[in-house]
């Protein structure tokens, strides 16, 4: 407290901006020790980095020009990225559909306490895992092909929407709905009419993101046997076919460029 | 009910024309794309019939979970495999900072007036989101040959997009008042950008930072299933065994080590914002 | 000052007997043990408008709200039409609300939707949950809703987003969306506590006007006690969850206002 009345002096000051970029070096000093300890630890070495970019080279080398020449590879292409297209639509719909109601059952301002305890429990399972881990579970249980892929994207398309959709319903003005309640408009009305205005931007804003999202993991369940372009991918970089690497990831960049640009655009419709 | 109809009759409706078919358009759009997508779509319904007793016996195989596979002192344990996947997020997120801050400065116009350079910058960002993590693991391995350097790289390229992009914008959200207080004391562009930039967009830095780790540690996770290092490795050992019992152990360490980052990084974050 | 305005035209419908609203020993407590509403009882007519006026957490909002149960009331009954609202539940209570128009005093609009269908959501109670969904209103209740709006003096505003609206403006399309419920009694929250003084009056004239020609009883709770004494047949002074005046405005004297708000440093 006495410290308080104290007037402050130059020293003060210079003592001040001293500590302050003290510590700010030894954080610096920290991050560098630290990455020269974990570099050590996983043997990374200078030799290896250099041997790495002569692969590398090598690798870019045998990538161009990509194979697109190949009708059979092309075939192949094809259908991998057709049943990509498949999962990533597939669970984008049913996962926006599930989302919605349980989005609104996990809103605690809307429903009783243990209602929403037990919808953001599922959520919460949903989130747990990384889509790829999901996937190999649902290999598991229904067996390799896209059906696996579906099932895993729809549980991540629904740990994602469905909590930001409860954390937006939760931020919601709750006059609006008080007015509403005041007409005698039912529980369905009332969510028609004076929740889901509040916030439709936002759902359909977490919808579009998570179609592109889709769209990006739909060709990597593959990789664990989840279906789509992702088992081609990882065969062709089994057998060092480079060049028809290089094909299916322009490809693949393609797609979700036009993704992309299309989620844009439906944006822009509905808002 | 309604009294004298014939003049008050006027029509509402929710929608402009346009809006409507825009609406109509893309419900269609959309109702073509999933009646598409489940009539071409292979499923073998036999395996469906197949799912509970799959499901029953993957958690038989689960359980006991082989707590002992934890900690080997071989190495092959969870324990070190957890251990290298924290080394594989955080050196790719420290690299992915470093590679991003150049590409950043060019991705902001008001930095880098240069639409050409902006443009470049902008190319460099989208290709490195639009390449999934495991994709880029797939390419680093061909490189690198499998093990974690190959993760590391996999990480720092697929964050590079992520950081830069969120950098760029923090940095086109600059004020430009001290930006032009620095340039009238004549300052060069290094000091600019060390006295009125890097001032003005740290905690944003800091924090983006952050949140790209704590994804990085969830894909970091699974980076092993093509070779790259980490616990994902160790997952892809014992599926390839059937040893789900040190699968469960592998998903649940993951768990935690997840829950543990996600709470350290609402921390760091209070702190920082 | 809070004599200056009884001069002002007040609706020609006075009070007259045969009680549409009752109240009987109303009691609310948000907090266990300690009442907001202590015990109110009232009877209120046809055709009259009435004040309540209070300072400031003195249970004047919970009166209003406990009678079209937006908030529930611990004890006592509130009879309306041969129902007692205070013991209704789901849908009984939904249909009751439905034949009561409420205006608040931060209007309350839905933000986002259009003025057109903030006010047909004054219909929402008596329409299926299909029609609301496609915004599939009868024809006749889209005739009404465009009658009121020319009523409340926003012709042409229909498509209007409600957020592009002044303070004013919103205030009438709440009044609009109350009437479409075509209510038997209207309630009104502190309905001009957000305007300035012009707009209040306008707000208050257009209010008493429509609730007059329409026979309905309005309940009005207020700040303003010259508003009150302009407007109201029957002005209530509540102090402390009590009513502790009941009768015309030329009854009402600055010792009732004391005892309403204490202190009298505020009357000169």
């Amino acid at each position: 407290m006495a410290d308080l009345s104290r007037t402050p002096s130059p020293s003060d000051a210079r003592d001040d901006g001293l500590r302050s970029s003290w510590l700010a070096r030894l954080g610096w000093l920290a991050l560098f020790a630290y990455v020269v300890y974990a570099l050590s630890i996983l043997n990374f070495n200078v030799a290896r980095m250099l041997a790495g970019l002569a692969n590398a080279a090598e690798l870019l080398g045998r990538m161009f020009p990509p194979l697109f020449s190949r009708a059979d590879l092309r075939e192949l292409m094809f259908a991998g990225l057709l049943e990509s297209l498949q999962i990533a639509v597939l669970a984008s719909a049913v996962g926006i559909l599930v989302s919605l109601p349980l989005g609104v059952l996990a809103a605690r301002n809307l429903m009783p306490a243990w209602l929403s305890w037990i919808a953001r429990g599922v959520i919460m399972l949903c989130r747990s895992f990384h889509p790829i881990i999901v996937a190999i579970l649902f290999v598991k249980a229904v067996g390799f092909g896209a059906l696996a892929g579906i099932l895993a994207l729809i549980v991540a398309s629904i740990g994602f929407i469905a909590k930001l959709f409860a954390e937006a319903i939760e931020e919601i003005s709750l006059k609006q709905v008080e007015a509403v309640r005041a007409t005698g408009a039912g529980f369905f009305n009332m969510l028609i009419f004076a929740v889901l205005p509040q916030v439709n931007a936002r759902f359909i804003g977490f919808a579009t993101y998570q179609l592109d999202s889709n769209l990006r993991n739909s060709t990597m369940v593959g990789i664990v046997g989840g279906g789509g372009i992702g088992g081609t991918l990882q065969a062709a970089f089994g057998r060092f076919d480079y060049d028809f690497v290089c094909a299916i990831l322009i490809t693949i960049i393609a797609m979700i460029m036009i993704g992309e640009i299309l989620s844009q655009r439906l944006r822009a419709i509905f808002l | 009910m309604s009294g004298p109809v014939a003049i008050a009759e006027r029509e509402w409706t929710r929608f402009t024309p346009a809006q409507r078919i825009g609406r109509w358009l893309t419900y269609l759009l959309a109702i073509a794309a999933v009646v598409w997508a489940v009539r071409t779509v292979e499923v073998i319904p036999e395996f469906l019939l197949d799912a509970p007793q799959q499901v029953a016996d993957l958690f038989r195989r689960m359980w006991p979970i082989d707590w002992a596979h934890y900690y080997q002192a071989n190495g092959l344990g969870v324990h070190h495999a957890l251990v290298e996947t924290l080394h594989i997020a955080t050196l790719g997120t420290i690299m992915a900072a470093g590679l991003a801050l150049p590409v950043a400065l060019l991705a902001a116009r008001n930095v880098t007036p240069f639409a050409p350079a902006n443009f470049f910058a902008k190319l460099i960002l989208v290709s490195s989101r639009s390449v999934n993590s495991l994709v880029w693991a797939l390419l680093f391995v061909a490189v690198f040959g499998p093990g974690p350097l190959a993760g590391t790289f996999a990480i720092a390229f697929r964050s590079i997009g992520f950081v830069g992009k969120l950098l760029g914008e923090a940095l086109e959200e600059t004020g430009k008042g001290a930006i032009e207080a620095l340039e009238a004391t004549g300052a060069s562009k290094a000091n600019i950008l060390r006295m009125g930039y890097w001032p003005a967009v740290r905690p944003a830095f800091w924090s983006i930072v952050v949140f790209r780790w704590d994804i990085n540690v969830r894909e970091s996770a699974v980076l092993g299933l093509v070779g790259a290092g980490g616990i994902g490795m160790v997952i892809d050992t014992a599926l390839n065994t059937f040893r789900w019992d040190r699968v469960a152990l592998a998903l649940i360490s993951i768990l935690a080590v997840v829950l543990v980052a996600e709470v350290l990084v609402t921390f760091v974050r209070k702190r920082i914002l | 000052m809070t004599n200056a305005t009884a001069a002002a035209p007040r609706p020609s419908a006075g009070p007259v007997e045969g009680s549409a609203l009752s109240l009987k020993d109303l009691t609310v407590a948000y907090v266990p043990g300690r009442p907001v509403l202590k015990g109110v009882s009232l009877d209120i007519a046809d055709r009259s408008v009435i004040a309540i006026i209070g300072p400031s957490g003195t249970g004047k909002s919970t009166l209003i709200r406990a009678i079209n149960r937006l908030v529930t009331p611990n004890s006592g009954s509130i009879h309306f039409k041969g129902q007692d609202l205070a013991r209704l539940r789901g849908r009984a209570l939904r249909a009751a609300r439905c034949r009561i128009g409420m205006v608040f005093q931060e209007y309350n609009l839905v933000e986002r939707l259009s003025v057109m269908e903030n006010v047909l959501s004054g219909r929402l109670g008596t329409l299926p949950v299909w029609r609301v969904w496609l915004r599939a209103f009868p024809k006749h209740d889209i005739s009404r809703a465009f009658d009121l709006l020319d009523q409340v003096g926003l012709a042409g505003f229909a498509a209007q987003r409600a957020d592009a609206l002044s303070g004013g403006q919103r205030q009438r399309v709440g009044i609009a969306r109350a009437l479409m419920q075509d209510p038997d009694l209207l309630l009104a929250d502190e309905p001009t506590s957000s305007l300035d003084p012009k707009t209040s009056v306008e707000i208050m004239e257009l209010m008493t006007q429509l609730a007059g020609q329409r026979g309905v009883p309005l309940i009005v709770n207020m700040h303003q006690v010259d508003l009150a004494r302009r407007f109201a047949h029957r002005i209530i002074g509540m102090s402390g969850g009590h009513v502790v005046f009941d009768g015309p405005p030329d009854t009402l004297e600055d010792h009732h206002l004391h005892q309403i708000y204490g202190g009298e440093g505020w009357l000169t």
